[in-house]
């Protein structure tokens, strides 16, 4: 089970909490149960092929990863957008 | 008293609504989006319902709906590439209704067009078009590859006139089953001496129907305004008189095929209004003419650029109002067909989109 953290709008449309348990074997496979618990997340984090859009940030134990990062027991996901803007 | 009539600005910053009487004061009554780059909303005049895309740098391109611009939105469902594309949707450009309930256009990019059979709540993507055999081909203008332009025909859901930058003009008399080029008569400066018509990027900035005479559209191209009477297959150069063939918004009067407006920018090397001078130049004989409208706009040192999508007409005749923002921030209105103009919203975020309804 992973513990993925999200923050700002994200958890605002998982049901604005900030902390979700999740079974999978990748990030990926975490990141689907996550929309499949709150669609409304659904193309936020990963675009249509499934892949994490450009500026998103996904650490998995404080390291960044990317869709097919294994992941341990007791993960730490954390989704971060980028910090860029004007 | 008269009708206020509401300007639904998309702005880098979010989406602003403005209310107030056509040629004198607005104030913003809504502010929605707040810190995303909203690049097209408008209502449909059929429900009053809002939609409006922003693309968020970080999570992509939506669509959302609402009825009230100042309450609560709902994201549609359906705006994405297929799933074994070999890219993912950048932008959401703009979204029109179309001419059966519930019917609406969104075009984007890369290149893409997609249909709402329930007023904007749910999307599906013309296979048609994505599967077109000359895509491969189609090269991106500056701004992306982008489906800007979308005008129906009046009263028949069947034909439809789409532009894409720079793949030209698409056709279609099947209700989107299969689409054709109409481009004959564009002339591609830009483009390499003796490249042949099909192969070129034709960089188109906007299209508009006269809705009175549906078979006439008029277009402002990368380097020259032009017009066609046979429904979008061949174009006629209608520049001459304007202070330069640049541009990238056009707008016509519903109720006089023969007027048509532009906001020429200096050049595309130099796409701010000419000498400082902020003018909207006016057709009434169908471009065999160009006349300068600008009492009330800024005379001097006023370097403003206008997007494709940042300029829109309400009502008709005398009383056509006309309505476009800059990328620095001011909105300009005028309510009675361009004769005198008013500034409506100096300090918003850059100006992407106007609507007004």
């Amino acid at each position: 089970m992973a513990t993925v953290r999200l923050r700002g709008q994200l958890k605002q449309l998982a049901g604005d909490e900030a902390e979700h348990e999740h079974d999978g074997a990748t990030v990926t496979d975490v990141l689907r149960e996550l929309e499949e618990a709150h669609p409304a997340v659904r193309g936020w984090v990963l675009d249509e092929r499934g892949r994490i859009r450009p500026h998103i940030n996904v650490f998995v134990n404080g390291e960044r990863g990317r869709e097919d990062t294994a992941l341990e027991a007791h993960a730490r996901l954390e989704i971060i957008p980028a910090i860029s803007g004007g | 008293m008269s009708e206020l009539t509401e300007v639904i600005v998309g702005t880098k910053k979010g989406l602003f609504a403005l209310e107030g009487d056509a040629g004198g004061a607005f104030e913003v009554t809504a502010r929605a989006f707040a810190g995303e780059p909203v690049d097209y909303a408008a209502r449909d005049p059929r429900t009053g319902r809002v939609l409006a895309t922003m693309t968020s740098p970080f999570y992509g391109p939506k669509v959302f709906w609402a009825d009230d611009p100042a309450g609560e939105w709902t994201e549609a469902a359906g705006v994405a590439l297929p799933e074994d594309a070999d890219a993912a949707l950048k932008r959401i450009w703009l979204m029109v209704p179309g001419e059966e309930d519930g019917l609406v256009y969104a075009g984007g990019d890369p290149g893409v067009l997609f249909e709402s059979r329930d007023g904007g709540e749910s999307w599906t993507l013309n296979r048609a078009l994505w599967e077109h055999p000359t895509r491969p081909k189609w090269e991106p203008g500056g701004g992306g590859l982008c489906l800007h332009s979308i005008v129906p025909w009046p009263g028949d859901p069947r034909r439809l006139a789409v532009a894409v930058s720079a793949a030209g003009v698409w056709l279609t008399e099947d209700g989107g089953e299969s689409w054709e080029r109409g481009n004959e008569g564009l002339v591609a400066g830009y483009a390499p001496e003796g490249a042949p018509p099909d192969e070129v990027g034709l960089c188109v900035h906007r299209l508009e129907r006269a809705p009175s005479r549906p078979e006439r559209v008029f277009m402002q191209f990368h380097g020259g305004v032009y017009r066609s009477d046979d429904a979008a297959r061949t174009w006629t150069d209608i520049g001459d008189g304007l202070p330069s063939d640049f541009g990238f918004p056009i707008a016509v009067d519903p109720a006089d095929a023969d007027s048509a407006y532009v906001i020429p920018l200096t050049a595309d090397v130099d796409r701010v209004t000419p000498d400082g001078r902020v003018r909207v130049y006016e057709t009434r004989d169908a471009g065999a003419t160009w006349s300068p409208r600008g009492d009330g706009l800024p005379e001097r040192d006023a370097f403003l650029t206008v997007l494709r999508r940042a300029f829109a007409a309400t009502g008709e005749g005398d009383r056509l109002g006309l309505y476009f923002g800059a990328t620095s921030g001011e909105v300009f209105g005028s309510g009675d067909a361009g004769a005198t103009w008013s500034t409506i919203a100096a300090r918003l975020p850059p100006v992407y989109s106007v609507a007004v309804s």
